[in-house]
């Protein structure tokens, strides 16, 4: 792994590939989201100007949106193992209510991901796959016209739905990310402290540090 | 075309009131197209070709009259030609001049997402406005009569203004003017209304007992009505709608779903940072990581 020398005790969370491809993926959520949003609702159509006005996020929209699609399932396919969820994810999402309020201690120790981001993935691998399916049915310059009216319009509201479960999911990411401090750090240069990682993550890090090494 | 000496009843993407200061003394308009009447001369579709300055494609022969055989970016209306042999075995030749219904309640306009890209004038007309046009083709899938098509060459949406400029400096509709056999006619919707329950009555003393008016409710009315000798069948009519309505799907996807899922990701965010102000954020102490440390001690030994 060529990683960047850091003070020895501090823990590898996101390697450089990981890290990299997430904000690939950002940066082209962002740019579908705009163009996306602009056409969903009137209040927010101003987004459309972001990528050169209507006509420019219509064409550029579709083509964003594979962008991020591809980048999602490259960077997610390898995660589908860290993801399963545990009997202790249960029972930290039965305290779900203590996370929110800060009560951490004597909540159940966790790996490397708790279970309110594991569900948010398998939330980003359900919404992908369906603005993909759904997205192609309405890319109305290659596809739309192969497809029944019926279809077309179902697409249309499925399509709809899938962006709102994923914006929603992408809100609730960010604010988890500026609430938990430390994480935001980790996904921009790698690593967290061991405090960090024995408070929110002690199964992970106790794995992390034996001798052999987790990921 | 932006036409100022028309108002505007409704606005697409809009969500405030659009310029309506004069609605009040707009009358509503409408074509009737009395099928009865129509020789499928097919005058309507060059008229329109000529004053609209539409030249399509040559295309090629299908096997039946209708040419060309489907509505397209450039051919804005078209004689769609049906053979029905009635019950007594004779044959009818139903004969409907296809196009922009007009309707009162427009699924094109409440589909499309660019401000101003379609509007409905108080005078019922509704009416593209390709500068503001952005292609994505949201009009197609509220259309519940297939009428929108999207130029190839320029990705814009284009149908039947029906002569929304001829029809705002008090002229009628190129195909109206045309007409050789009188056929389609124009003016207030009430009056349409009027002569169509004349010459329905007219039909059914001479046999069509079931003509009757085409104005669908579903769509909140249309300001392009048809006469039908079949009223009760209008699908004998080269598949037109019995009753059309804008798609369910439609409604909710620019319905209920825009505000709600707007409110809820809004929502969902001020609850997001509300909770950070309340709770203050999650932060690795000393202590987590002395206890860290001892952890690492008991592991390591």
């Amino acid at each position: 792994m060529t990683e960047k020398a850091h003070a020895p005790d501090l823990l590898l969370r996101h390697d450089s590939r990981d890290r990299v491809l997430h904000w690939l993926v950002v940066i082209a959520f962002f740019a579908a989201a705009a163009s996306g949003l602009a056409l969903f609702h009137p209040a927010l159509f101003w987004l459309s100007n972001l990528l050169g006005g209507g006509p420019w996020s219509v064409i550029l929209h579709p083509f964003v949106g594979l962008v991020m699609v591809v980048l999602f399932y490259i960077f997610a396919r390898p995660l589908w193992q860290e993801n399963k969820l545990e009997p202790y994810d249960r029972q930290w999402l039965s305290r779900i209510q203590d996370v929110v309020e800060n009560r951490d201690e004597g909540l159940p120790e966790i790996g490397k991901y708790n279970a309110g981001q594991k569900l948010l993935y398998f939330v980003l691998v359900a919404c992908m796959l369906v603005l993909l399916l759904s997205g192609l049915v309405i890319w109305r310059r290659y596809f739309a016209a192969y497809f029944p009216i019926g279809a077309v319009r179902l697409a249309a509201v499925l399509h709809a739905i899938a962006a709102f479960a994923l914006v929603l999911g992408v809100v609730v990411h960010v604010s988890a990310a500026a609430w938990v401090k430390g994480s935001i750090r980790a996904m921009l240069v790698g690593t967290v402290t061991p405090g960090w990682a024995y408070k929110h993550h002690r199964v992970w890090f106790r794995e992390k540090i034996r001798p052999t090494g987790g990921r | 075309m932006a036409l100022q000496s028309l108002d505007i009843r409704r606005r697409s993407a809009t969500t405030t009131a659009p310029p309506a200061a004069r609605a009040d003394a707009s009358v509503e308009l409408a074509k009737l197209i009395d099928v009865s009447k129509c020789i499928g001369c097919k005058a309507c579709q060059t008229a329109c070709m000529e004053w609209n300055d539409l030249r399509d494609e040559i295309g090629v022969n299908v096997g039946v009259y209708d040419n060309p055989p489907d509505l397209t970016d450039r051919s804005w209306t078209v004689m769609r030609f049906a053979e029905y042999e009635n019950p007594k075995g004779d044959l009818e030749w139903l004969i409907r001049k296809d196009g922009c219904m007009h309707c009162g309640d427009p699924g094109c306009l409440k589909a499309c997402p660019s401000p101003g890209a379609i509007v409905q004038y108080a005078n019922g007309i509704v009416d593209f406005h390709e500068e503001h046009c952005i292609g994505c083709g949201f009009c197609i899938a509220g259309c519940p009569f297939n009428v929108p098509r999207i130029s190839k060459k320029d990705n814009k949406a284009y149908k039947c203004t029906l002569c929304s400029d001829r029809v705002a400096v008090g002229l009628e509709p190129a195909c109206v003017k045309t007409c050789p056999t009188g056929a389609i006619t124009f003016g207030t919707k009430e009056r349409m209304k009027q002569d169509a329950a004349e010459r329905v009555t007219d039909l059914k003393s001479r046999g069509f007992a079931n003509a009757g008016l085409y104005d669908p409710e579903g769509v909140g009315g249309t300001h392009v009505m048809y006469v039908l000798h079949h009223a009760d069948q209008p699908a004998l009519y080269s598949g037109l709608p019995a009753a059309p309505r804008v798609s369910p799907l439609v409604r909710l996807w620019k319905g209920a779903a825009k505000p709600l899922s707007l409110g809820l990701i809004v929502l969902a965010a001020i609850a997001g940072f509300m909770n950070y102000v309340r709770v203050g954020p999650k932060e690795v102490e000393p202590e987590d990581e002395r206890a860290a440390q001892r952890e690492k001690e008991r592991i390591h030994d």
